[in-house]
């Protein structure tokens, strides 16, 4: 696969027409450049290298993701250089409403060999239709011969077909019915792996959940790559309906046989990230010490993406301050990936609490001032935001806004403990008494029932 | 006329023992209906009879002659009657003829009313609920229309002794639903809001058929009430009627949008919804709730601050609690630690608050002694409620039904329901 080898270099492949990378690409604590060469996407810095990006996906994921990058960024340049690039691997397929739409969207800004080829469109179309007779005309014969395997391949073929020319929803629904006709486990994980890919695209993640327990469940022993496979899916499943924490031990229990098995899904650096991220959103402190920073199976994950290693290492070390910097660099790359870029929000939040929470848990008293310093805000900004926190109690603390001090707060047990004493005490006596009284209402009721059925 | 001569000597006679009673209690019922139609009459009779003694003929007199209409100068003459009788009956000799006791002092209060002297008519009604009542766990009609007499006249702390009791007894659920209305409507008049809140409660979930104006009034109240008290609107309890549970919310929707606009939290919003829906709430009267709710999201804003701040600017009170000037929030704060509802001290000089906590301690004599007697009367009501259960337990009816569900199983078992009972 072309690009391979750069993904791993320090030297990304930047296109030097269209952006200049920085130089101190090799000073690993200079933020925030990787393999990959991200950067900010909208102004000065450097730009994100989509050429490289891209060279780590196959398939369709590959032109769904360029396009994604093209419909956010906000960068003329990049947008037409991922639409170039979209353009150039769909032609090598045959998925031609894809087509269409890309180059609708290019129009005629990159010159003529990228408008719109009609003929090429047509040519694909006509071969699309024989090719689909063809497989029809053979699946009857299979349906009538009633061979199971070959019922089976002929259900396969179909749903190919239908996957390369983008009508996922029919390609769905042919996989699903080689389910009946699978008769080893290997069918069966074969037909489970067919399913997750297109459900991932279709965006239903209730399937990929389903399909990756289905394949879990057969009886033979799963080779470790189709291991981390069905593990990366899972953890993508998790990650979309937002169960960030069950989401990080999938991607973190992802061995580092996956390689570059999976890049029709995802790449070992967005196990990376995911893993990463979730985990420092949701684990508590032992947990990420135990599964993220102790694991030698995640750690060769984090070496390709060394910012992540860098900001979770500061988290747990409380460098805030440089933690919270590389996660402000990383966010606008992050902001266009497809499967990430709605959860940034959520899971930059839930950090920063942690990190607010983690730094104020060994004081007794706190000056606002420095923690702004910490943490790079303003006491203003700040103290709305440790108001917000202690409201829903995730800090045991009071704010002197006169002084500007925080000083921890802990409950008085044995006043608590009365006060709970006495209005569990009344609260009984209420309760009790309106029931004997609506008991009493309703004997009431059944003996005028009886009386008037006498 | 002479038929009622005759009964009144009966009267006067057959009034010494118990037997004797019951022999002129049927004597008198048989002639009700002479007795009717005598009934603009029979004042003079009255004055022959002692009321302590002859209370029971005294009775079918009275409500005889209250059946008939009373003309305008009969009626002071009339109450003065009845108070003078409620005063001095005896309570056995009622308990013969509680419909009759309770027609005349149904009568009593309506020309009462009539006459637009409420208060005159608390002592007597008072005296009459007691004297009617077969112990103090018990209510009667005449419950209710003691509470409402007492809302007319606004003598509030009169209802309070009536209140007080705990009932857990109820002859007719339709006195039960006028009962608490009236005795929430008390309690709020008092600012109990809690005890208000209870009454209310009874009301809206007590069990019933269909849904009665009474309930969907008393549902208008308990939204508005425990805005005040919680800021917040309970869901129905399980227990809650179905017809109440699935029509309350259409009948009183300017009040769920209250609500709703309440827990927003802002000021605005909710006076805004106040003044469009004014007119209705003026027409249910329940303005001056609708203004206690207003004031209590003040309240309720500042109360949220003592949990967060330990010192806090008035200027800053004031734009959390969206009041206008540093001012109005120093008289809202100070207002409320007056009433108790905080504990704070105002610094002028700094434009200060800081909040302190609850300084009570729990280690007072005071507190000891009430942690023990709220204790007893816990043990006391779950004594009740245990010989209840035993009670039911021993009901043939229960029994009955248990034991023909006990047959589905198999008869080897050591069956613990006798079998006469299946």
């Amino acid at each position: 696969m072309e690009g391979d080898d750069e993904a791993f270099d320090g030297a990304p492949m930047g296109n030097e027409e269209m952006f200049s990378n920085g130089g101190d690409i090799d000073d690993p604590r200079h933020t925030p450049i990787s393999t990959l060469g991200k950067a900010g996407a909208s102004g000065g810095g450097e730009l994100m290298d989509v050429e490289a990006y891209a060279s780590l996906y196959t398939g369709r994921t590959k032109v769904v993701r360029l396009l994604f990058i093209a419909k956010r960024c906000g960068n003329e340049a990049m947008q037409l250089e991922a639409l170039r690039m979209a353009h150039d691997e769909i032609k090598k397929g045959e998925d031609t409403q894809l087509y269409h739409e890309v180059t609708a969207r290019i129009g005629d800004r990159l010159g003529p060999q990228y408008a719109l080829d009609q003929t090429w469109a047509d040519i694909v179309d006509r071969r699309a239709e024989h090719r689909k007779e063809k497989l029809e005309n053979e699946f009857n014969s299979y349906k009538t011969n009633m061979i199971k395997e070959s019922i089976r391949m002929g259900y396969n073929d179909i749903a190919d077909f239908y996957y390369a020319h983008g009508q996922l929803g029919d390609a769905f629904k042919n996989y699903v019915r080689t389910r009946d006709y699978c008769t080893t486990s290997k069918h069966i994980i074969q037909m489970c792996l067919n399913v997750i890919l297109v459900s991932i695209e279709l965006e239903q993640f209730m399937h990929v959940s389903n399909y990756v327990s289905k394949a879990e469940q057969t009886p033979e022993q799963l080779d470790p790559i189709m291991n981390s496979k069905l593990r990366c899916a899972a953890g993508l499943a998790y990650l979309e309906t937002k169960k960030y924490k069950l989401a990080a031990r999938k991607f973190l229990e992802t061995g580092i046989e996956l390689g570059n098995n999976y890049t029709d899904v995802i790449a070992p650096q967005d196990v990376a990230i995911y893993g990463g991220l979730c985990a420092l959103a949701s684990f508590d402190r032992t947990e990420l010490k135990n599964k993220v920073i102790d694991n030698i199976n995640f750690s060769n994950f984090l070496e390709l993406v060394p910012e992540v290693r860098e900001l979770i290492n500061d988290f747990y070390a409380s460098h805030y301050a440089s933690c919270l910097e590389y996660l402000e660099n990383l966010k606008p790359n992050l902001l266009l990936d497809i499967h990430l870029h709605d959860h940034i929000e959520m899971l930059y939040t839930e950090i920063r609490h942690k990190a607010i929470i983690q730094y104020t848990l060994p004081f007794i008293s706190v000056e606002l001032h420095t923690m702004a310093g910490a943490f790079k805000t303003s006491v203003a900004g700040l103290e709305k935001e440790l108001e917000a926190l202690i409201t829903e109690n995730k800090i045991q603390a009071r704010i002197d806004s006169h002084n500007k001090i925080l000083y921890a707060r802990h409950a008085d047990q044995r006043n608590a403990t009365f006060q709970r004493v006495l209005q569990t005490g009344v609260e009984f006596e209420r309760d009790v008494r309106a029931m004997l009284l609506r008991a009493n209402l309703i004997k009431h009721e059944s003996i005028m029932k009886s009386a008037r059925k006498l | 006329m002479e038929s009622v001569e005759v009964l009144v000597a009966h009267i006067q006679g057959l009034s010494r023992s118990p037997d004797e009673v019951s022999h002129l209690h049927s004597l008198l019922k048989q002639s009700e209906d002479a007795l009717r139609s005598h009934a603009s009459r029979l004042a003079p009779f009255l004055s022959q009879l002692d009321p302590s003694i002859h209370t029971l003929g005294y009775l079918f007199l009275l409500e005889a002659y209250s059946s008939g209409s009373i003309s305008g100068e009969e009626a002071s003459g009339f109450l003065l009657t009845v108070v003078e009788f409620i005063n001095s009956c005896s309570a056995e000799q009622i308990q013969l003829a509680p419909e009759k006791f309770i027609s005349v002092c149904k009568s009593f209060k309506d020309q009462v009313m009539q006459l637009g002297v409420p208060m005159q008519g608390i002592a007597p009604l008072w005296m009459a609920v007691r004297k009617l009542q077969t112990s103090t766990e018990q209510l009667t009609t005449l419950h209710s229309d003691y509470l409402l007499l007492c809302l007319l006249a606004k003598c509030y702390k009169a209802g309070l002794s009536i209140l007080d009791d705990d009932i857990f007894e109820v002859d007719h659920p339709r006195d039960h639903f006028l009962y608490c209305y009236y005795g929430g409507m008390i309690n709020i008049g008092l600012k109990r809001f809690e005890k208000a809140l209870a009454c209310l409660h009874n009301v809206v979930t007590a069990p019933m058929t269909t849904l009665n104006a009474i309930c969907v009034e008393a549902y208008k109240k308990y939204i508005l009430v425990s805005l005040i008290l919680n800021g917040q609107v309970p869901s129905f309890p399980k227990y809650t009627s179905s017809a109440a549970h699935r029509n309350l919310k259409n009948y009183t929707q300017p009040y769920v949008d209250l609500a709703n606009f309440y827990a927003s939290g802002k000021f605005s919003e909710l006076e805004a919804c106040i003044q469009t829906n004014q007119e209705k709430f003026l027409s249910d009267s329940n303005l001056g709730l609708v203004k206690q709710v207003l004031s209590s999201l003040y309240k309720r804003n500042i109360q949220r601050l003592t949990q967060t701040y330990l010192t806090l600017s008035l200027q800053d009170i004031a734009n959390v609690a969206q009041l206008n000037n540093p001012k109005e929030a120093e008289m809202h704060v100070l207002q409320m630690i007056q009433d108790g509802e905080i504990f704070a001290t105002i610094n002028q000089k700094d434009g200060m608050v800081s909040f302190h906590e609850d300084p009570e301690q729990y280690k007072s004599c005071r507190m000891t002694e009430h942690i023990d007697f709220s204790i007893q009367r816990l043990m006391a009501l779950s004594k009740k409620l245990s010989s209840l259960d035993d009670n039911l337990s021993c009901d043939p009816q229960y029994l009955s039904k248990v034991g023909k569900e006990r047959q589905k199983f198999d008869f080897d078992e050591f069956d613990s329901v006798s079998h006469k009972f299946m």
